[in-house]
């Protein structure tokens, strides 16, 4: 129960970091942010009226603590603000791209958990032979690949050449297909090696040595008794990897022109439109956290061998 | 001393270190090697490029654009014919400087956090540690793109970034070996000597934790040379015309259906450099290390970034 309680307060401190991060990241922008935003959305160099008028509106001529303490207060209520263009309510924005990106990091992690689970086991089981190797290679390469790149390969291949798959844009599971092959062969990469080392760990158990006294067959030694622990890492990391899969859906997103969380970001960086830069970046970590914590308790629920009071790492 | 004397002693020194265990053990580790020989194929490339090549990599020739790989441009030329493996070669430098640099200044301000956190513990190690957790909340390659993105696009910009967002692991790993050194008895009978802190943390902590860390930087390159390519394309580091891999890559989508190879070549750039870091990386961990088990899993691998 004290874990628990610690666990909570420490994902509490970590969540108001998150906030504050969030917030203060926007005011290193060199130069006034109401001047950029209105010359941009103007096109031309607006009138001292507008820039007072703007400035007022958004409160920006308060002091940065005041500014933080309204817009937290605001966050609390879930008011995240109006983007500076066209006038659109974050939240809204959000939960509109929201779904999209939700979809392609559920289609890559299954992809990823399919691909792995399979490749890190017999890589471990045939270790050093040259099955090993291969997957080992694979993952390598994989690990290496800017997905980018194997996002336009795949678009070469399968769209433009095979003409299978739609090339740019969301809505089917057609439009799915590509994006969620390039970031969950990437995800899988990662996995792949983690898996493998840890079944390989677990193999070396003296648990798992007494099971092969017993005179098991080395197939049952491993499904049925090596497995099962060793996946428990897994799963942490599967928890872990969600922070690469919304890194990875940017770019991804970027390159299949899927609307989603990545290519609203980017387009928001590129527009200086700070409500929605905070939006997005709170999102992004306030699930990151809560992910976390929620991997770690089921992690500890999970695995009797874990110490409560053991040390953070 | 004769000028034989001279080659002989420098013979003997290379032997020396040719000859020290972690240079024996990386000599016998097959993945050290492999990686090894790429980046030291891709640094010299990149300080000799200009000399293989005829070109330059900003020249334009309208009239030779989009040209396909041949024995003139084994890489074919741009949209604006310009030799793409010229361009690759000036971009090896862009590439690897932005990556070496990055990575140093990751590691300095990662050491020096997480010395300061080991080392004085309470809530100055409680404050940074938070610090860390809260940088970790995100994913790299988000918080590197708002803050480059909010500091405006340029190079610079992005270096800034990069290396401001991704100091975390460093001082983790060197926070713990502190906290680990602290215990030992021979750090405690150099303190209780009564050597100053700082002398305790040069001649005990330092020369213990560089393995591990050097282990991390040579992983964190090939995470660093992604993160920034990814970022290039996205419009955030350096800006065209400079030949740098990823926007070079970024400009060339726009040519995807007759000239793929404008993708095609500095996508394979970015995985050769990428691979020949990860592999020399792993190796490194293996040679130092060969008990470490729990490093050897896939968390330590570059891509998280």
């Amino acid at each position: 129960m004290s874990y628990l309680l610690r666990r909570l307060a420490s994902s509490t401190v970590v969540l108001f970091g998150v906030t504050v991060l969030t917030f203060g990241l926007v005011h290193l922008t060199p130069g006034d942010p109401a001047r950029t935003v209105l010359a941009e959305r103007q096109g031309r160099q607006p009138s001292e009226a507008d820039v007072r008028e703007f400035r007022a509106e958004q409160g920006l001529n308060d002091p940065v603590p005041i500014q933080y303490g309204n817009w937290l207060g605001d966050v609390l209520r879930g008011d995240l603000g109006r983007s500076y263009y066209g006038d659109g309510d974050v939240l809204e924005l959000l939960l509109a791209y929201l779904p999209n990106t939700i979809e392609l990091a559920g289609a890559s992690i299954l992809i990823a958990v399919a691909i792995a689970i399979p490749a890190g086991v017999v890589s471990a089981v045939y270790r050093g032979t040259w099955i090993d190797y291969v997957s080992q290679g694979t993952s390598l390469i994989g690990v290496s690949m800017p997905n980018f790149w194997l996002g336009y390969l795949l678009i070469i291949g399968g769209a433009l050449r095979l003409g299978v798959f739609p090339v740019y844009g969301a809505g089917t599971l057609a439009h799915l297909v590509l994006p969620a092959i390039t970031l969950g062969t990437g995800m899988a990469a990662v996995l792949t090696r983690l898996v493998r080392s840890s079944l390989l760990e677990t193999l070396e158990e003296p648990y798992v040595d007494a099971a092969r006294a017993r005179g098991l067959a080395e197939r049952g030694v491993v499904t049925a008794h090596a497995l099962r622990t060793a996946l428990l890492p897994v799963v942490t990391m599967i928890g872990l990897q969600l922070g690469y899969v919304l890194g990875g859906a940017v770019v991804v997103e970027v390159v299949f022109q899927r609307p989603g969380l990545g290519t609203l970001l980017v387009d928001a960086v590129f527009a200086r439109d700070f409500p929605v830069i905070q939006g997005v970046t709170l999102l992004v970590g306030a699930t990151f956290v809560l992910v976390n914590l929620l991997t770690d308790l089921a992690y500890h629920r999970l695995d009797p061998r874990v110490s409560l009071g053991g040390g953070r790492a | 001393m004769s000028v034989t004397g001279v080659l002989a002693n420098r013979r003997s020194a290379l032997a020396a270190i040719l000859e020290h265990p972690t240079i024996r053990a990386l000599r016998r580790n097959p993945s050290a090697v492999a990686g090894g020989l790429v980046v030291a194929t891709i640094t010299v490339l990149a300080i000799v490029g200009p000399v293989l090549t005829p070109y330059d990599p900003n020249a334009q020739h309208l009239g030779n654009r989009l040209q396909g790989p041949s024995l003139a441009h084994p890489f074919g030329t741009d949209q604006l014919g310009r030799d793409v493996a010229t361009r690759l070669l000036y971009g090896a430098r862009i590439t690897l400087g932005l990556a070496v640099l990055v990575t140093a200044v990751r590691l300095t301000i990662g050491v020096v956090v997480g010395l300061i956190a080991g080392y004085c513990g309470g809530w100055v190690d409680e404050a940074l540690m938070r610090l860390v957790d809260v940088l970790l909340a995100f994913p790299g390659i988000v918080l590197a793109l708002v803050v480059a993105g909010i500091l405006g696009p340029s190079l610079t910009n992005l270096a800034l970034a990069l290396a401001v967002v991704g100091w975390t692991r460093y001082a983790r790993v060197v926070r713990s070996s502190v906290l680990e050194m602290r215990e030992r008895p021979f750090v405690q009978a150099s303190r209780l000597t009564g050597a100053p802190r700082r002398r305790v943390l040069r001649r005990h902590v330092l020369p213990n934790v560089a393995g591990p860390v050097v282990v991390l930087a040579t992983l964190d390159l090939g995470g660093v040379i992604l993160a920034a390519a990814g970022l290039s394309f996205l419009g955030l580091g350096a800006q065209p015309p400079a030949p740098e891999w990823g926007t070079m890559l970024s400009t060339g989508r726009h040519h995807l259906r007759e000239a793929s190879w404008l993708v095609n070549a500095p996508g394979l750039a970015i995985v050769v450099a990428v691979l020949g870091t990860n592999l020399l990386g792993d190796g490194l961990r293996d040679a130092l290390d060969p008990n470490d088990r729990t490093e050897r899993s896939g968390r330590e691998v570059s891509r998280r970034d």
